[in-house]
This record gives structure tokens, C-alpha cells and sequence, in this order.
């Protein structure tokens, strides 16, 4: 199997520099790390990838059942490492902080740190517990339907393009929306995975140092839930970017940076 | 702009035709139906406007969408965000597509969301945003038109409703296909003493049946009947075609075993089947299997029009067993019957095959696979047995870049003695 045309694995940055492995969340691609990736290459060695069933990686490697839960994409993540042989921190945005956190407890010696941007290890709230995720799952339903009428330009036609052409890279590029650009149906199994995955019992298992920076106004993770994160790992730091949105590495990415550099600085000396 | 730079004139006279040259009335005319107030276009246009900082935070809003929302402005403009307006779900779309793309492109367009109303109602609308920058190229503020959808999205909702009705029919209709394929096949082949036996069948379409059969059956006396076809046409039509034409061989063959003799009938049955605007043809070879005193079987051909089978000897020879002259089956009264007679010795394989196998196309020269290519393949296979034979072929259809027809295959050996195993193909 070649994992780095499945995941559409990018390596760029300082040769000879620690590895920092950026993973990027539900909704677009690696494309989502671009303001962050020219600061980040100065110091580090940076690699990049699509999940398998977005922007351009293999969709003729996506199977429902893999990619139905989150391991599938925790195995993607230290077949990558293996693959490269890099030791990287890892910082995962959004849900694949969860899946950085399952890789991490799986192969706690494969990763030097692990940054959990905007994570959430449950979106749903537990009134059991008193946990408040912010969601319902009625409010997940209604996403779906948002995902069914907005195909972003998707069409079967498009599969060819996107399902990589690696003698014909131009196919790919510059398409509208192609960076947010997913099959219908994969779109709604990785949905599922994101917004009903519950992983907060897999946050204590966490060994490795980590760092959660989350944003200080989040409509997706709100700031109780970065807390909560911050106190199931043992040791971990937490940061607040002055940042409004989940996405914090395009609404503020100097900060942003600046928060991964000086993590991953410390984590790998 | 304000209203005051263009003087309001009133309307000219009903009667007046077209621009007067140099003349000051018909310019009057005109302007008075132009836009004169850019503040009244901004409030009153038919879509909805709306500027946010980048943080979402609504700065300007038109009259049209608060309207709309049955918001007032004072409640909406440096109090909520643009996402405060969107359902959760949308919002949670608005988070993981929207402002993503909005920043990495700097313009999203037609995107479906729903709108949160102030009386609790959702108004369906298509959002399209810009990012206004500075002069440095750096994001200032985000600006956002508002189209009401309700049409547009009940027209969308009935197009996906029936293309998933379209889904489930197509799904319906490959079981369908599939479940008829299974009842013109044999659902086993009969266990026949001395003989080892194998078949295979390649479906190019899962939608639509194919017209290839084959079949393996008892005869009297120690003796056994074969046959291998295709029918023109693919379908419901075809699929009637193969079942009259399985069940013509197979009560033909009983009646009078003589190969060239059940395809006579199986011809005359289908050329009374056929209608002028409905033909049915369809090829056939027709085997007889009679066991030899030396060993093997004594096998007679007969073939209406089909291609030849492809016998591999146990000594690594290989040749096709010729029937020419054979007609296509149910196109003329008196169709001829070529006929030829093999001895099927230990460790020999035979085999039988539709012509989607030899029409493959292949991304060697010529684009389609051969009859001289699969007897070069036959050549490279003995010997062989039935059972390695169907496997090779099995492969070799894999390696085609595309297989348009479907493909029966229907392989035969006499084992050596004493279960000496010939050399498989690998």
C-alpha cells in the first residue's frame, strides 16, 4: 500500500529539523494549515496530509467500515509516521486532536508531544455527567442535512480528479471549493465519526507532553470543554488564543504558530 | 452618492417616443426610473445585505433581511454574529466549510443554509460572501448577500428525494439482475464420474442480465449432455430468450440426443418464437459425452454459429476444436449445424467460452483480445485442468482494461489415472 499517495503526504521545511505533523479536521484539508506552514518550515520539518476521503487523497482507499470510526484514521496517522520514520509532535486540529490523542495511546513512543488545537473529545453533551460537549444529536442530524444540500460542487465527475492523478497533479489544482470539496457520502460517515465519537475516557491514557490551544470564542468547542481536556492529561498545558472561529490557524495564524513553534521546541529538546 | 446628485424630473408625456437628439425630455424620463439613491437600494434591494467583522460580529444590515427575520436592527448590529442567525447545524457547517473556505478563497458562493427568524421560523436562503480587504491585502471585514432559497430549496429537497428513490431502484433492480442471472446458471454443476469440471461467469453489467448460459446435465446410459451460449441482446428480452433456450436444449437432448439434432430443434423452436421487430438469435455449442473404452470420453460438437472450443492436451498441445460453417440460431428456417468429434484423453482440458472473452479489450495493440491471443494463452496453459484453466482465464478477464459482454466459460477434464495431477497453469 503506498500511504503517501493514499493521504496525499506532503513533507516540506528544514531537512534536518524535529518534525511537526499537522493533521487537519473535518470540513476542508491541508490546505487549512497554509498561513501557519511558511513560519512553522523555518525551524521544523513539516508534514502535511489529507485524510483518506478528503481533499486529494485516494478515495479508491476509503471504505466505509475503516473510516467509520475514529481508529481508522489513528491507524492512518502511525502508518504515516511509520512510513516516514519521523517522531513527530503532532498537533491536531479539531476532531483529529482525538485522533492524535487515540494514535498517541496506542504508540505513546511514536510521537514526541501532541498539540490539541480547538479539540473537543465529545461534542455531545452527557447530562449524566454533567459534561457539556454544546450539541445535541438532534443538532448533528440538522448538519447532515446542511452536508446533503451543500455539495460544494461536487459531482460524480469530479471523483477522477480528486482521486488522485499523480502524473497529472494540474487536474487537481485550482478547482472552486475543491479544498472543501467531499463525496457526499464520505462526508457524511466522517461526520458521524467527528460529531458522535466520544473519547473522553481516552484522555487520561495521554503519556506524552501535550499542549491544548484553543480559541477564546468557539461555536464548536466552547472554552469549558478545552478545561476539561486540559484536566483528564496529566501535565498538559493550555493556552487561549485571542482568535474568534474553530479555526484559529486561519483566524489567527501568527498566534497560532507561535503557539506550536515554542511547544514543539521545548517537546523535542 | 446621495439622493440629492441626481435631480428627480417627472415622467414625460405618454406619447413621446424614444431619445429626442440634443433634446433634455427623454433623459429626464430616463433618470427618473434610475436608482438615484444607493441608501435605498442598499435597504430596500430584493436580497438580503449583511457586513461582519471577521469575527462574524454584524456591523450593517439591510432592511430587506431584517424584514425577512423579523429582527430589528438594534438587536442584531454589534450584539450577534453572523453564525447567532443559523441553525446549529448550519452553524457547525458554517464553522467546518464555510469560513475555512471563505479565508483560504476569499469568496464562497451559493451556499444552502437556513436562517433562525425571530418568531422561531427558518428561512431557507443561498449565502454568498466576500472578504473586503485593505489596501495591503490584509481581511478587513467579510460581506455577505442573502437570497431567500424557499423555492429553490423545496425544488432541491424533491431532486434529492428522487434521486434517492433513483438510488434505491438501481439497488432494487441489481438484486433483481442478479437473482435472474443465478436462475439461468446451474447453481452447481453436476458431479460427473470421471470428469472434473469447472465454470465461471463474468458479469460486465450488474445492471442488466446478460444472455450467456451454459449447463451440464445427465444423458442415458453413462452418457451426458453439454452446452455453452450466448443470446444476442442483453435484458429482460434476452434473459426470456436464455431460459426458452436452456430448457429447448435440455428437453431436445431427450428426445434425440444426436448433437446436431437438438440444436435443429433449439433453432426451429426460436425461429417460431421470433417476430419480425423481436428476433432472437443466439449461438450454441452443444456437446455430447460418451465414455471412451480407452479411457476419456468420445465428445461430439455440434456449434450453431458459436466460437470454437479451445482444446489443451495433456501432452502441452493446444489447438481449437473447428465447427466452421455453423449458423447464428433462430435467423433461418434450415440453419447449418457444423459438427466435429474429439477424444477427450486423460489429462486433456477443454474448454468452452463466449465471445465476450475474445472481444475484451486490452490495452495491447489492436485493443481487443483475440482468437489468436487465447489460443497463444491456451498454448501457455497445458497442460491443465478444468479447475486451473477457469482460474487462469478468471485472471486473465481481470487484467482486461474493460470486459463490455458478459462472459460463460465451461471447462472439462479427463483426469489421469490414478489421480495423477497434471501440471496446473500456476
Amino acid at each position: 500500500m503506498d500511504v503517501r499517495n493514499r493521504n496525499r503526504v506532503t513533507v516540506s521545511g528544514r531537512a534536518d529539523g524535529p518534525v511537526v505533523m499537522l493533521a487537519h479536521g473535518f470540513g476542508c484539508d491541508q490546505n487549512m494549515w497554509r498561513l501557519v506552514v511558511p513560519a512553522l518550515e523555518r525551524d521544523f520539518r513539516v508534514v502535511l496530509f489529507d485524510h483518506v476521503g478528503a481533499g486529494r487523497s485516494d478515495l479508491s482507499a476509503w471504505n466505509e467500515e475503516r473510516y467509520s470510526s475514529l481508529d481508522g484514521y489513528a491507524d492512518d496517522v502511525l502508518e504515516i509516521c511509520h512510513e516516514l520514520d519521523v517522531r513527530p509532535v503532532f498537533v491536531g486540529h479539531s476532531v483529529s486532536a482525538s485522533v492524535g490523542v487515540l494514535a498517541a495511546s496506542r504508540e505513546p513512543e511514536r510521537f514526541s508531544g501532541l498539540v490539541l488545537l480547538t479539540p473537543s473529545p465529545c461534542y455531545i453533551d452527557d447530562p449524566a455527567t454533567g459534561y457539556r460537549g454544546g450539541f445535541s444529536a438532534e443538532d448533528i442530524d440538522e448538519l447532515l442535512e446542511s452536508l446533503e444540500s451543500n455539495y460544494l460542487g461536487w459531482s460524480a465527475a469530479m471523483a477522477p480528479v480528486i482521486m488522485g492523478h499523480p502524473e497529472r497533479p494540474e487536474l487537481g489544482e485550482e478547482l472552486t471549493n475543491s479544498f472543501c470539496r467531499t463525496d457526499p457520502k464520505i462526508a457524511r460517515v466522517f461526520a458521524r465519526a467527528t460529531f458522535l465519537s466520544d473519547n473522553r475516557d481516552d484522555l487520561a491514557g495521554v503519556r506524552v507532553p501535550t499542549l491544548i490551544a484553543q480559541c477564546s470564542q468557539d461555536a464548536i468547542a466552547p472554552r469549558e470543554v478545552g478545561e476539561f481536556v486540559h484536566a483528564q492529561i496529566d501535565g498538559s498545558e493550555l493556552v487561549t488564543l485571542s482568535a474568534t472561529g474553530h479555526c484559529p490557524q486561519l483566524s489567527a495564524p501568527e498566534a497560532t504558530a507561535s503557539a506550536i513553534a515554542s511547544f514543539a521546541a521545548g517537546a523535542v529538546r | 452618492m446621495t439622493s440629492g446628485d441626481v435631480p428627480h424630473r417627472t415622467p414625460g408625456h405618454p406619447g413621446d417616443r424614444g431619445p429626442v437628439p440634443g433634446g433634455g425630455e427623454a433623459v429626464g424620463q430616463v433618470s427618473a426610473l434610475l436608482e438615484d439613491s444607493a441608501e435605498d437600494l442598499y435597504e430596500n434591494a430584493p436580497c438580503g445585505y449583511l457586513s461582519t467583522l471577521l469575527d462574524g460580529q454584524i456591523a450593517k444590515i439591510n432592511r430587506t433581511l431584517l424584514d425577512w427575520l423579523g429582527h430589528r436592527r438594534e438587536d442584531l448590529v454589534g450584539r450577534k454574529r453572523f453564525a447567532d442567525l443559523l441553525t446549529v447545524g448550519g452553524k457547525l457547517y458554517h464553522e467546518t466549510h464555510f469560513a475555512p473556505l471563505l479565508r483560504l478563497q476569499g469568496e464562497v458562493s451559493g451556499i444552502a443554509l437556513e436562517l433562525k427568524a425571530a418568531d422561531g421560523g427558518r428561512l431557507p436562503v443561498l449565502v454568498t460572501s466576500a472578504l473586503k480587504r485593505d489596501s495591503d491585502g490584509r481581511p478587513l471585514l467579510i460581506r455577505t448577500t442573502v437570497f431567500d432559497a424557499r423555492d429553490r430549496r423545496a425544488y432541491e429537497t424533491e431532486l434529492l428525494r428522487a434521486r434517492q428513490e433513483a438510488d434505491r431502484e438501481r439497488e432494487r433492480l441489481q438484486r433483481l439482475a442478479t437473482t435472474l442471472q443465478r436462475t439461468l446458471l446451474p447453481p452447481a454443476l453436476e458431479n460427473v464420474p470421471g470428469l472434473d469440471v469447472a465454470a465461471h461467469y463474468h458479469i460486465a453489467s450488474a445492471d442488466e442480465v446478460g444472455g450467456d448460459f451454459y449447463d451440464l446435465f445427465p444423458l442415458t446410459a453413462g452418457t451426458w449432455g453439454l452446452f455453452l451460449g450466448d443470446v444476442r441482446g442483453k435484458g429482460a428480452a434476452a434473459a426470456a430468450v436464455t431460459s426458452l433456450a436452456r430448457y429447448t436444449l435440455r428437453a431436445a437432448a431427450v428426445y434425440h440426443p444426436d448433437p446436431a439434432a437438438v440444436l435443429g430443434n433449439l433453432n426451429t423452436v426460436l425461429n417460431h418464437e421470433s417476430h419480425g421487430d423481436d428476433p432472437r438469435f443466439c449461438t450454441v455449442l452443444y456437446g455430447l459425452l460418451i465414455p471412451a473404452d480407452r479411457g476419456g470420453f468420445h465428445i461430439t460438437l455440434a456449434s450453431g454459429g458459436h466460437p470454437p472450443a479451445v482444446l489443451m492436451r495433456a501432452d502441452g498441445s493446444a489447438d481449437y476444436v473447428h465447427t466452421p460453417g455453423g449458423q447464428l440460431l433462430g435467423v433461418v428456417p434450415d440453419a447449418d449445424i457444423a459438427t466435429a468429434t474429439v477424444h477427450l484423453g486423460p489429462g486433456d482440458t477443454m474448454l468452452l467460452y463466449t465471445d465476450g472473452l475474445t472481444e475484451a479489450h486490452t490495452t495491447m495493440a489492436g485493443g481487443r483480445y483475440s482468437d489468436e491471443a487465447l489460443l497463444d494463452f491456451a498454448r501457455s496453459l497445458a497442460p491443465t485442468t478444468a479447475q486451473a484453466a477457469i482460474a487462469a482465464v478468471r485472471d486473465l478477464l481481470g487484467s482486461f482494461d474493460t470486459v463490455d459482454d458478459d462472459t460463460a466459460l465451461l471447462a472439462i477434464t479427463a483426469p489421469r489415472p490414478g489421480g495423477e495431477e497434471a501440471r496446473g497453469a500456476g
